[in-house]
Formats: C-alpha cells, sequence, structure tokens
C-alpha cells in the first residue's frame, strides 16, 4: 500500500484519469508548468502535453466558463480555482450555469466537470484566502460538493468527481496537502460521492464532520476515549448529496450528535445535518444537536488569534464532554461568561 | 460526448438546411420570425403567457445570416433576446411559442421560458439569460474542438451590453491565448435594457476591443442578410482551418423595447425611423426583386404561407398540455453513467 502526500494522491487521480480517458483535461492558473502551487498537477504536463493540460491567465470566470463550454461539448475538465475565495468573481459559471445546463436544456447536454479549490484556516494565509465557503455552494441543485482532507480520500472522491456527469466543486484544505497517508491506487482506491465513512466506531456521541475538521474530530475522540466517553466519528465526505443514511444510522444508535465545522457558527454546513437529525431523531436523541463552529468573523492572521479560530481537539472535547454531562448545548469559548 | 443528439428535432434540422441556399427561404425566415415575435407578444398580452419576453424586431437579419452561414454541426451560444436566433437556426414556431407558454411540446419542455431554448440538431446549445456568460462557455467549445480534433466551430452571439462585463475581456484574451476556433458575434443593437450603447462607452465602433488582444474583427452591415452571411461565412473558415477567433459586430437596431414592459419611451425621436428605412426584411425584398429572384407575387405568397404557418403553430402551442408537477424533477442531475464505476450513483 502506497504512503502518500495528500497533493500527490491529488495529482495521481488526475494523472489516472487522464491516461484512462482522453477527455479528462486540465486548466488553471499555474497547474501545467508550475504543476500548480500546491503541487497537484505536477508532472500531467510532460505526460499529457499542453493540448490536455493548460496554463490560463488570472481570468476565472473564463477558466470556469471555459470548463463549462467544454464539458458541453465533450470533454472532462479539470478546473482549478487555486482558493476558494476566487470563486467570489465567477460563481455564475458554477451556480448558475454548469448546475443548471442539464436541466435547462431537458437533459439534451450534461456538464461533467470539477471546479478544484484550496480552502481553509491554519496556514497564516489571511482572511480572504483561508475561508472554507462551502455555503456558498449548498444550496444549489444540480452541483455535488466534496471536501477531503487524506490521501486516500482525495484520491478516491477526485476519481469520481472526474467521472460523475454533473459538475463537482472539489475542496481541498490547504493545510492537509503535506497530509501523508496510506492509499490504494486503482480502481480499487476509488471512492463513491454520496457517501459518508464512520472512521472511527463508537457508543454515546457522533461527531460528524467534513475536511480538515475529520483528523480534530478523530483526536478528540481518542482524547474522550480516556475521559470515558465512546465517540463515533463519521467524515461525510459529500455535503451534496449527502449521506443521511449513515449519519442517521450512527446518531440513532449514539443518541447524541455533534457537528464540527470549520464555519462561522450562523449559516456554516452543519445547519443542514442538524436539522435533519433533530426533526428524524426528535425523541429518540439525548441532547440536543450541538455545533462546534469557529466564531462568526473572518479568519484573524495573528498566529495565536487563527489558531485558536479553529476549532481544536481539546476544545471539542471540552464541548463534547459537556453535552454528554448536561445534556445542555454548552455555549461556545467566546460567549462564555469570564 | 456530452451532448445528447437524441434529444434533436427532425424538422428544426430541416428547417436549418432550407434556408442554407435558398435566398428565397432565408427572406421567409426574417418574415416568419418578425411575424412569430408579434404573436409571442399577442401570448402575453392576452395572459396566454406569463413571465416576460424579449423580442428582436429588426434584428432578424443578424439571426437569419448566421444560420445561413454556419453549418448545423457548428455549435452556438447564443442571448437572451433568443426568439429570433432559435427560429433562424431550425427550431420550429410550435417549440418556440410552446415554450413562451410554459408548455410540454416547448423547446426545453416548458421548464425555460422565453429565454431559453436548445436544440443541440441544429447546434443551438442553449440561450444566456446572465449577459456575456455564454462568451466563456463557446470559447470551452472551442477548446473541445481542439482537442477532440474536431472541425467544429463554436459560435458566441451576445449584444453591446456584453462589451463591458468582464467575462467578454477574460474570454477573448483566453481564446486569442488558445487561438481558439471560435466566431465573437456581437449584435450591436445599440441598446442594453434601456441604455443607449453611447452612453456607457467612449471605444467605438465596439469591435475595436479585438484590438487589445489581436483578434482580427469588421463591422458588419447587420441589416442585410447577405452581408451578415457572408462575413460570418469567412469567420467560419478562419476559424475551422486554424485562424483562430474573429470578432464581427453586426450593426442592427432593436425596434421595441428591451422586453414586453418596457415602451421604450428614452429614445431619441426619429432615431428609429431612420432604421425602419433600412429594415432588414424590406432590404431582402428589394434585392430578391432586383436580382430576379422572386416577384412581387412570390413575396405576398410567403407572407400568406407565413401567416397560416402562425396560426397554426399558436394554436398547436396552446392547446399542448401544461407540465405535470413531476416535470419539475426531471433532469436535476445527469443520468447515472450506462455502465460501470461508482461516480455519479447517489442522488
Amino acid at each position: 500500500m502506497p504512503r502518500m502526500r495528500m497533493n500527490q494522491a491529488i495529482t495521481a487521480a488526475i494523472r489516472d484519469e487522464m491516461a484512462e480517458d482522453d477527455t479528462v483535461v486540465v486548466l488553471g492558473e499555474d497547474v501545467a508548468a508550475a504543476g500548480g502551487v500546491f503541487k497537484t498537477s505536477v508532472g500531467l504536463l510532460d505526460e499529457f502535453g499542453p493540448n490536455r493540460v493548460r496554463d490560463t491567465p488570472i481570468s476565472e470566470m473564463a477558466i470556469l466558463g471555459a470548463a463549462v463550454g467544454a464539458a458541453t461539448t465533450g470533454l472532462r475538465p479539470v478546473a482549478e480555482i487555486m482558493f476558494v475565495e476566487f470563486f467570489g468573481v465567477c460563481l455564475d459559471q458554477l451556480v448558475t450555469q454548469a448546475a443548471k445546463l442539464h436541466y435547462l436544456t431537458a437533459g439534451a447536454v450534461t456538464v461533467p466537470m470539477v471546479a478544484r479549490a484550496s480552502v481553509g484556516a491554519g496556514r497564516g494565509f489571511g482572511a480572504t484566502h483561508s475561508q472554507t465557503c462551502e455555503t456558498w455552494f449548498t444550496a444549489t441543485p444540480g452541483l455535488k460538493i466534496v471536501s477531503v482532507w487524506d490521501a486516500a480520500g482525495a484520491y478516491g472522491l477526485l476519481r469520481s468527481a472526474i467521472r460523475d456527469d454533473n459538475p463537482v466543486v472539489f475542496l481541498e484544505p490547504k493545510c492537509a496537502y503535506g497530509n501523508r497517508g496510506d492509499m490504494v491506487r486503482g480502481e480499487e482506491g476509488i471512492l463513491p460521492l454520496g457517501e459518508a465513512a464512520v472512521l472511527r466506531s463508537g457508543d454515546e456521541v457522533t461527531l460528524l464532520s467534513l475536511g480538515q475538521m475529520v483528523p480534530v474530530a478523530l483526536a478528540a475522540a481518542q482524547m474522550l476515549e480516556a475521559e470515558g466517553i465512546s465517540a463515533e466519528v463519521v467524515d461525510l465526505r459529500t455535503l451534496r448529496p449527502w449521506d443521511r443514511e449513515t449519519v442517521l444510522t450512527s446518531v440513532a444508535r449514539t443518541r447524541r450528535a455533534v457537528i464540527v465545522e470549520e464555519n462561522p457558527a450562523s449559516g456554516g454546513w452543519g445547519h443542514e445535518p442538524a436539522s435533519v437529525i433533530g426533526a428524524e431523531l426528535f425523541g429518540e436523541l439525548l441532547a440536543p444537536v450541538h455545533r462546534v463552529t469557529t466564531p462568526d468573523v473572518p479568519v484573524p492572521f495573528s498566529r495565536e488569534l487563527e489558531l485558536n479560530y479553529l476549532p481544536t481537539p481539546e476544545y471539542v472535547t471540552s464541548q463534547v464532554t459537556s453535552l454528554c454531562n448536561t445534556a445542555r448545548s454548552p455555549h461556545p469559548w467566546w460567549e462564555e461568561p469570564s | 460526448m456530452a451532448i445528447d443528439f437524441t434529444t434533436a428535432d427532425p424538422e428544426a434540422l430541416q428547417r436549418r438546411r432550407a434556408i442554407r441556399n435558398d435566398p428565397v427561404q432565408r427572406y421567409r425566415r426574417l418574415v416568419e420570425i418578425r411575424a412569430a415575435e408579434a404573436r409571442i407578444r399577442e401570448f402575453h398580452s392576452s395572459g396566454q403567457a406569463w413571465g416576460t419576453t424579449h423580442c428582436a424586431d429588426g434584428q432578424e437579419a443578424v439571426a437569419v445570416g448566421l444560420a445561413a452561414a454556419a453549418p448545423p454541426t457548428d455549435l452556438f451560444w447564443v442571448a437572451h433576446r433568443v426568439h429570433a436566433m432559435g427560429l433562424a437556426l431550425g427550431c420550429t414556431l410550435e417549440s418556440v411559442f410552446a415554450e413562451n407558454l410554459g408548455r410540454t411540446t416547448g423547446s426545453v419542455g416548458g421548464i425555460g421560458g422565453s429565454f431559453h431554448l436548445t436544440d443541440v440538431g441544429v447546434g443551438l446549445i442553449h440561450s444566456f439569460t446572465i449577459i456575456g456568460t455564454q462568451i466563456a462557455q463557446a470559447v470551452g467549445g472551442a477548446f473541445a474542438s481542439q482537442v477532440l480534433g474536431s472541425d467544429r466551430v463554436t459560435v458566441a452571439v451576445f449584444g453591446d451590453g456584453a462589451v463591458n462585463i468582464g467575462v467578454f475581456h477574460e474570454a477573448l484574451n483566453l481564446a486569442a491565448l488558445w487561438k481558439a476556433p471560435v466566431v465573437f458575434i456581437l449584435e450591436n443593437n445599440h441598446y442594453a435594457e434601456f441604455t443607449h450603447v453611447d452612453t456607457v462607452t467612449t471605444v467605438t465602433p465596439l469591435a475595436r476591443r479585438a484590438d487589445s488582444y489581436g483578434i482580427p474583427w469588421r463591422v458588419v452591415d447587420g441589416q442585410d442578410v447577405e452581408s451578415v452571411t457572408s462575413a460570418t461565412t469567412a469567420a467560419l473558415d478562419h476559424a475551422r482551418h486554424g485562424g483562430g477567433p474573429t470578432l464581427l459586430e453586426m450593426s442592427t437596431y432593436r425596434y421595441l423595447g428591451h422586453s414586453r414592459s418596457d415602451p421604450a419611451a428614452y429614445r431619441p425621436e426619429g432615431e428609429a425611423d431612420a432604421w425602419h428605412e433600412r429594415d432588414p426584411i424590406k432590404v431582402e425584398a428589394a434585392r430578391l426583386l432586383s436580382e430576379g429572384l422572386a416577384t412581387d407575387d412570390d413575396l405576398s405568397a410567403v407572407d400568406e404561407l407565413v401567416a397560416s404557418d402562425i396560426a397554426e403553430a399558436a394554436e398547436i402551442a396552446y392547446s399542448a398540455p401544461n407540465p405535470p408537477l413531476s416535470a419539475m424533477f426531471t433532469n436535476v442531475w445527469a443520468p447515472d453513467p450506462p455502465s460501470g464505476g461508482s461516480a455519479g450513483s447517489v442522488r
């Protein structure tokens, strides 16, 4: 079983799909000659040539627009939007065009494309290059959304995303690019979209997470074990369509749900599963569904500020412990009376 | 292939072929478009159709000229003022009327409305209602032609209102850089919504902007079908043979307001009259007569044929059923791939 860093696994996924399918192409800023600013396309230009691996100007509207048009007419473009915030200048092509063309053409065309982007805080990149922005996409029927954090997941899910006939937003936490992990390369390593993964079994609480909050939830589960609380950890992997069955099955058994998300407290992606869990399992729950989030502030820069902005394993552990002991949602740290 | 050609309407393809080499059929299509839009406005004014609609009265020669120039295998990404373009490319009167009425037999099953038409069989990918967005998509289609080794050329049709949005510039720059087989058609009808083009830009002709990207450009008489066709044919050939993109500015005029609710009271007096003098239908009629391709009787016969086509199509479209509630749930997601793989298996 090979070990790879997540950025190498992403490169491998694109490479393997390109080798199997001549219609897979790559475009974006510095993706060809430079191999990507996060080294997620190293070697692709050499192997597949400049027709299929194309550097673009800093023109996100043209990058995504060209990807939509190319996807409509027979290619499977993998477009890189370097930082998720850059979708802010080209969201039309994804949300209003790619996601609706199949619908608006009565099925005459499909738009099989992937729009990849780096996300997340923890790297000192400042408020405008450190968000996750999943919720820019979540209320868009026709668009799939995936978030990854490790090599095996990135490889397996990206290959599925490229094969999918729908537009897929593929989010990669920038702090996770260096994560080294075991992975399965080839067909067996492919992971289906829309399926969550239970990464750790437990009986008393389900920690539901996504992206780089998954390792935080896993570390918290370890700490909780030391405190005598048995936590199950579910990696949602795909935010739309999300795997209700796995999540509800887990929470029906543990009877407590904590969502660990890298999102502002107001309006984060966790509201959706929280609402469904609450509605479906209302009478079964031993505690309110609880969300552990970032504060409602932009991402601050100074190191201690930024690292405390993100939920830490210690913080998640204290929140879960409090929930389990009191059956009440604990206040977030920034609201606790001093 | 991401285009499902089984959705194509064979009658549309016939209609498209009809105007390719037959000037009388082109004339008939001009007349048909003018009459069809008048009928569409009646659907709205009588309350039979709801929502809004954007007519292209006065601009028919651009639509018909483009459709006559391009083989049906070339692909069009066009703007929201689409009845003329759709009918010119071959969409049937019934499908355009029915889409305006929201019927199941509409171009996209009543899911789109007046401004959303598609028929991939005649190369109409879609009509786009976010200004300029289609320009970049057409460049993407040309990118696909390059990668797939196809000789297909793509065409982006957009109005003067689109030249001041960023995607126009990004797309032209990228097309030039990639020497993409795409033709940009700037249909300058002189108004973006209620605003005259001269009040929003200092650079004219608008097509000069192509110089910024090293793209050849021309201003074409958009009132004259033959001028549109010959300029477009040359640009398509240039792109098809590796010459890269061209920008053609079709100079024309929108007789009516932006949409059905706009009486266009902002026009200076006499402005429209000058354009009516060179009405595209009049221009083409004069040509047919002077070149001996048709007689006055022939032209009158065309008018009668069109009137009966319109009446019949309107009746058929109006009688068609409205979509069932279940229709809103179709085509939200692409169908599962036919075999193998785990991708796309979850809804």
